[in-house]
C-alpha cells in the first residue's frame, strides 16, 4: 500500500495555496554545474526527485501527527504511522550553512555554493542544495532562500535561489 | 560504570607493524598488508600459528572502492594460510577503531586469544596523478552515504565538512589561523618523524595563501592520499606477563551513535557522532580529560581534530578554536601533545590507524625523536561526521572501577 500511495501525490489544495504565499510560476534553474550525478534508485525517494515537474517541493508527510520525514522512509520517523504521502511546501528556506567549492572535481568547473537549507515548515527540515542565479561569493549563512528547479536526466533538482520577498 | 568488569579489560594491544608508507608505491594491497602483519606478528613475539583471529576496517574490496578497502580478510588469510578462529571485515561499525574493538569484543568472548588487526589503503595509487577528481564518475549515480549530497556537485568529504566548518566559524568565530593550527602542528611534528611524508617547515602565511579546496578549507586543511597498511596484534590480557614488546592497554572504548547517521541531518550543525561516542567513552571510566597525556585526533580534514577536541571534552563545544590558537597547547611540549607524529594531514592518510599506531609508540616510549615525557594515557578519537570511534589506551592496567 505505501509504494501505491508514493507512485500519487496530491496538487496543493485552493486553502494550502492560500497559505503557501510565493510565486507558483518558477522559473527553471540555471545550473553552474557542467555535470550531475544522477539520483540513487530507491522507490521510496523517487518523488522527491521528480516533485517539482509541476513546480512544488514536496516531503514525505504523516497523515497522523504532520511530521515530515526526509530522507522518505517506510513509516513515519516521529509516530511510526504508514499513513505518510508526499505533500508540498513552501520552498522557501533558509541558508544554515554553506561551502564554495573550489577544487576542479570537473576540469573548467567555476566555483559554485553547496549549501544545506532549512525548510521553513518544519525545524529539523534540511536539505542540500546549491544555491544558485547569484554571486557565489555573496552567500552567507541566514540567507532567505526559494526553491528552483533544475530539470536534467528525467530528474528535478531542488535547487535554491536568492528569494525575491526578502 | 564503577564495579562494574569491562571487557575492554580483557585485551592488550601486544604487537604493531607497518608497512612502507608512501605516494603511489604502486604495490598490492594485499603485499603491504603481509608486510605490516608480519611486522605486528614479529613485534609481539609471537608466529604465524598463533595468530586465531583476523579483523579489518572496512573489509570490502581494494580495486572497487579505489584504494580505500584493503584487502578483505579471506585474502590475508589465504596469503599467510591463517587459520582463524573468528574473523571480520566490516566498516557499518563505529568508525575505523571498531576493528580494534571487534577484536576485544572476540577476545573477551574466549572466541580468540591472538587477533591481527589491520587497515590498508591505496588510494594514492588508485587516484594516480589525476589526484582525487580522477576517482569520481561525472556521469555516475549517487549511492551510500554520498546519495544526499554528490547530486548538488559535493562529491567529496572536503565538501561536507567544510560546511561544518562554516557552521563553527559562523557560531563560534573561529578562524582560519586558528584551523590552521592544526595543520602547522602536524607539520612541525612531522619533521621529527623520518617516516612522514611532509616534512618541509610549514608556515602560517604558507597555510593561508594555499589555494582553496572547498571555503573555508584549503590545501593545507586536507590530509594526504597515501599507500600503506598499518596492523596489530591485540593479545588476550593475560598475555601481558610473557609479551615480547611493553604491553599497551585498552581503558575504555566509545561506539555510541545517538544521533542521526547522516551527514547532513544531525541535530548540531557544528558538531558531530564524535560527541556520543565521546560521552560513552567518558561513563566507561574513571580516568578525566585532565589525565590524557596526548591525543592522537583523526584529521582527515583539521575541523575534524578541532571538533574530536572539544567532543573529548579537552574545551567546551565551540571553544576548539581558542583551545588551538597560538599551537602552544597542542604543541609537542604543551599540555596535550596533538598527533605527534604528523597526522594524516602530514604523515599520512593512513585512516585512523596511524594515529593509533603512533599512540601506542608513545606509550611505550618508543617515538623516537619526538618521545613525550613518559606518557600514561593516550586519547585516540578516529572517523568524521556520523563515523566515530574513541578510545583511552594506558601504558599500565587500569582499574574496572
Amino acid at each position: 500500500m505505501n509504494c501505491l500511495k508514493l507512485l500519487w501525490w496530491p496538487a496543493p489544495s485552493q486553502s494550502q495555496e492560500a497559505v503557501i504565499a510565493v510565486e507558483t510560476n518558477r522559473p527553471a534553474a540555471v545550473d553552474p554545474l557542467s555535470h550531475r550525478l544522477r539520483p540513487a534508485e530507491d522507490p521510496l525517494t523517487d518523488f522527491f526527485w521528480r516533485s517539482g515537474a509541476d513546480g512544488w517541493l514536496r516531503f514525505q508527510t504523516c497523515g497522523a501527527c504532520g511530521y515530515r520525514t526526509h530522507p522518505a522512509g517506510p513509516v513515519c520517523a516521529r509516530c511510526l504511522s504508514t499513513d505518510v504521502a508526499p505533500q508540498p511546501v513552501s520552498g522557501l528556506g533558509t541558508v544554515v550553512t554553506f561551502t564554495v567549492n573550489v577544487q576542479q572535481w570537473d576540469a573548467g568547473q567555476e566555483p559554485y555554493v553547496i549549501a544545506m537549507v532549512g525548510i521553513d515548515e518544519q525545524a529539523d527540515l534540511r536539505l542540500t542544495t546549491n544555491i544558485v542565479e547569484c554571486d557565489p561569493w555573496s552567500v552567507a549563512i541566514g540567507d532567505r532562500v526559494s526553491v528552483a528547479f533544475l530539470e536534467r536526466h528525467g530528474y528535478f533538482y531542488p535547487l535554491f535561489r536568492p528569494a525575491s520577498d526578502r | 560504570m564503577t564495579g562494574r568488569r569491562r571487557f575492554e579489560h580483557d585485551s592488550i594491544i601486544s604487537g604493531i607493524g607497518q608497512s612502507a608508507v608512501g605516494r603511489r608505491l604502486g604495490r598490492s594491497p594485499v603485499d603491504l598488508t603481509v608486510e605490516a602483519a608480519l611486522a605486528a606478528i614479529g613485534d609481539a613475539g609471537l608466529t604465524r600459528d598463533d595468530i586465531d583471529g583476523i579483523s579489518t576496517y572496512p573489509g570490502g574490496d581494494a580495486a572497487s572502492s579505489r584504494g580505500y578497502g584493503g584487502p578483505p580478510p579471506p585474502e590475508l588469510q589465504e596469503a599467510l594460510r591463517l587459520r582463524p578462529n573468528w574473523f571480520q571485515g566490516a566498516a557499518e561499525l563505529p568508525g575505523q577503531l571498531a576493528a580494534l574493538i571487534a577484536a576485544m569484543t572476540a577476545i573477551s568472548a574466549g572466541l580468540a586469544r591472538h587477533v591481527l588487526v589491520y587497515r590498508t589503503v591505496t588510494e594514492s595509487t588508485a587516484q594516480g596523478a589525476g589526484g582525487r577528481a580522477a576517482v569520481f564518475d561525472p556521469d555516475g549515480r549517487a549511492s551510500d552515504i554520498g546519495t544526499w549530497l554528490t547530486p548538488f556537485g559535493a562529491p567529496s568529504a572536503a565538501n561536507w565538512l567544510a560546511m561544518l566548518a562554516t557552521r563553527h566559524f559562523h557560531e563560534f568565530g573561529t578562524t582560519r589561523e586558528q584551523l590552521g593550527q592544526i595543520a602547522l602542528t602536524a607539520r612541525r611534528n612531522a619533521g621529527r618523524n623520518p617516516l612522514a611524508i611532509y616534512r618541509e617547515p610549514l608556515s602560517m602565511d604558507d597555510y593561508l595563501a594555499a589555494r582553496m579546496i572547498s571555503t573555508p578549507l584549503c590545501l593545507y586543511d586536507c590530509d594526504v592520499p597515501v599507500d600503506g597498511s598499518t596492523a596489530f596484534v591485540v593479545s588476550a590480557a593475560d598475555h601481558a606477563s610473557s609479551a615480547a614488546a611493553p604491553p599497551v592497554y585498552i581503558d575504555a572504548v566509545g561506539i555510541a551513535m545517538r544521533d542521526r547517521f547522516s551527514w547532513d541531518q544531525q541535530e548540531e550543525l557544528a558538531a558531530m557522532a564524535a560527541t556520543s561516542v565521546s560521552d560513552q567513552l567518558w561513563s566507561r571510566t574513571s580516568l578525566t580529560p585532565a589525565d590524557v597525556d596526548t591525543a592522537q585526533l583523526y584529521d582527515g580534514f583539521s575541523i575534524l581534530a578541532l571538533v574530536w577536541l572539544e567532543a573529548l571534552g579537552f574545551c567546551k563545544f565551540g571553544e576548539g578554536g581558542a583551545f588551538v590558537e597560538g599551537g602552544a597547547r597542542i604543541a609537542l611540549d604543551g599540555e596535550l601533545p596533538l598527533n605527534t607524529a604528523g597526522g594524516q594531514l602530514s604523515a599520512g592518510r593512513l585512516h585512523g590507524f596511524g594515529l593509533v599506531h603512533e599512540a601506542v609508540l608513545q606509550l611505550r616510549g618508543q617515538a623516537t625523536g619526538r618521545q613525550i615525557a613518559d606518557p600514561k594515557v593516550a586519547a585516540v578519537g578516529n572517523g568524521g561526521g556520523p563515523i566515530a570511534g574513541a578510545m583511552l589506551l594506558t601504558s599500565e592496567p587500569t582499574e574496572s572501577s
